[in-house]
């Protein structure tokens, strides 16, 4: 175990929209199987955080390793950027994203999402990629709405479908961005239950969310995040079961 | 039957020569209207400048104006640089301008500018979530645009891109003026000679319309095409 690298590690990222500093020098470390949730309130800069792990948000300080990898940076007009694209591509196909408002590509078919990156971006064949796809359909429960175009699926089963996508990569790392918050409560359980079952299996995930139960049942480290910086981490029994600042506490009182 | 008095076999050959005209430069349109739209979408001041430059001009001008600079103007251009060459280094090249070319030329340029706003209307309606999900799983920029951008690009595009495509398609008449023989300009002389314009004329309004009708069926059917997923248009 000792010689693996670690699956994503990220040190010290600060970013500002323009005069405002969002992140304040943050760091992480994913080994492998661990689940960590990034809670807070809307605009402690969490999501933010977990765009910039994909360089979907450009960091204007800090390091980022991925499978002990470290991306190269360098310093242009725009700004700070990656100094060799080709690498940021590889590295993003090791780290699958789930996304708030699922993200499926509307002019594809569930099936068609499914294999998408696998067949263009992995090299796969096209008919490995739908055999495996067929498995991670049936295992979200969505085997009979392959052929659908995401328009006709509900929102759960978009998110469900959105998370086999995911699988489909194998990913070192998975990043879920808010996954449950866009989606009608009564649908929210079956995709935190094929989260849960991800995490059983020793997914590495990290996971931004604003569902406590998931964060106190299935995470290995919760981090409570304020104003970009970490105000407290830990596991969860500590940070959620024993919180110590008071505007943990706060945050974590029953709304009424 | 109507009487063509003989000028059936050229006034079908006027008819090629305006599909010909109307699709050549319905491509080079296309090809510069993509250019153009990435050049102002773009984050280089210069290229952004250059593409409102184009659009600015072109819009600005008339068509019929711009044909004969481009035409006659060009020819003088080119009979100078030619000249120039003579003199300096002895080499005697001469270059015709041909109608045909600069006919595609001139179209093809006019309506690349109009074409340009349709397809950077039709990029930015685009979701950017789409587009970020593409980069999230690794895609270059490249493969994004291919599998991703554009297709769902060209079903905002294509009710623009069929509008300027009419209008192109009519705008291959302004062509007689610079003498390429397309259907109009058959049309016309056969009406002089024969002095039954009303004959010649509602035949090629007929078959405009026909080539327009067409091109309706046509677009149609790619709407349809691009329109796969989007619930509401079925």
């Amino acid at each position: 175990m000792a010689d693996t690298p670690i699956p994503l590690e990220v040190q010290n990222i600060k970013k500002r929209f323009g005069d405002t500093e969002v992140l304040k020098g943050l760091s992480l470390q994913a080994h492998k199987g661990d689940v960590i949730t990034l809670i807070g309130a809307s605009g402690s800069g969490k999501s933010t955080f977990l765009r910039c792990m994909n360089l979907l948000e450009q960091p204007n300080e800090g390091e980022l390793f991925v499978h002990g990898e470290q991306i190269r940076f360098k310093e242009t007009r725009h700004g700070r950027e990656p100094a060799d694209w080709k690498q940021v591509v590889n590295m993003r196909a090791k780290l699958s994203m789930v996304f708030q408002s699922f993200n499926l590509w509307a002019h594809m078919t569930l099936l068609e999402n499914v294999i998408e990156a696998p067949v263009h971006v992995l090299g796969k064949s096209k008919q490995e990629a739908t055999e495996h796809a067929r498995q991670l359909l049936e295992r979200v429960g969505l085997a009979e709405r392959a052929d659908y175009y995401p328009a006709q699926l509900s929102g759960g089963q978009q998110q469900r479908g959105a998370i086999a996508r995911a699988l489909a990569m194998d990913p070192e790392v998975m990043l879920f961005d808010e996954p449950t918050s866009a989606l009608d409560p009564e649908l929210v359980g079956d995709v935190l239950k094929v989260m849960r079952d991800l995490a059983e299996e020793g997914r590495t995930m990290i996971v931004v969310t604003h569902e406590m139960a998931f964060a106190r049942d299935v995470s290995t480290q919760v981090i409570y995040l304020h104003q970009g910086q970490v105000e407290e981490a830990g596991p969860p029994d500590e940070v959620l079961g024993n919180p110590k600042s008071e505007r943990l506490k706060q945050f974590l009182a029953p709304k009424h | 039957m109507i009487d063509l008095h003989g000028y059936g076999p050229r006034l079908l050959e006027g008819a090629l020569i305006t599909i010909e005209l109307g699709i050549l430069s319905l491509i080079l349109a296309v090809l510069l209207g993509l250019l153009t739209a990435s050049a102002k979408m773009s984050r280089s001041w210069l290229l952004h400048r250059l593409g409102t430059l184009y659009t600015t001009i072109i819009r600005g001008v008339p068509d019929l104006v711009l044909m004969m600079l481009l035409f006659f103007g060009g020819q003088i251009g080119i009979n100078q640089i030619t000249d120039w060459l003579y003199v300096q280094f002895d080499i005697d090249i001469f270059i015709n301008v041909n109608e045909f070319v600069a006919g595609v030329v001139t179209i093809g340029l006019i309506f690349g500018a109009y074409m340009g706003e349709t397809f950077r209307g039709a990029f930015m309606a685009v979701d950017s979530g789409q587009i970020e999900a593409g980069r999230a799983y690794g895609m270059s920029h490249w493969l994004v645009f291919r599998r991703i951008r554009f297709p769902q690009m060209m079903r905002h595009a294509l009710p623009g891109l069929s509008n300027n495509w009419m209008v192109l398609l009519k705008t291959t008449a302004l062509v007689s003026v610079i003498g390429l023989s397309d259907m109009v300009r058959v049309a016309a002389e056969a009406s002089k000679a024969t002095r039954e314009p009303f004959t010649f004329m509602i035949i090629v309004a007929a078959i405009y319309l026909l080539i327009a009708s067409v091109s309706e069926w046509g677009f149609a059917r790619l709407q349809k095409r691009y329109d796969v997923g989007y619930g509401e248009a079925d």
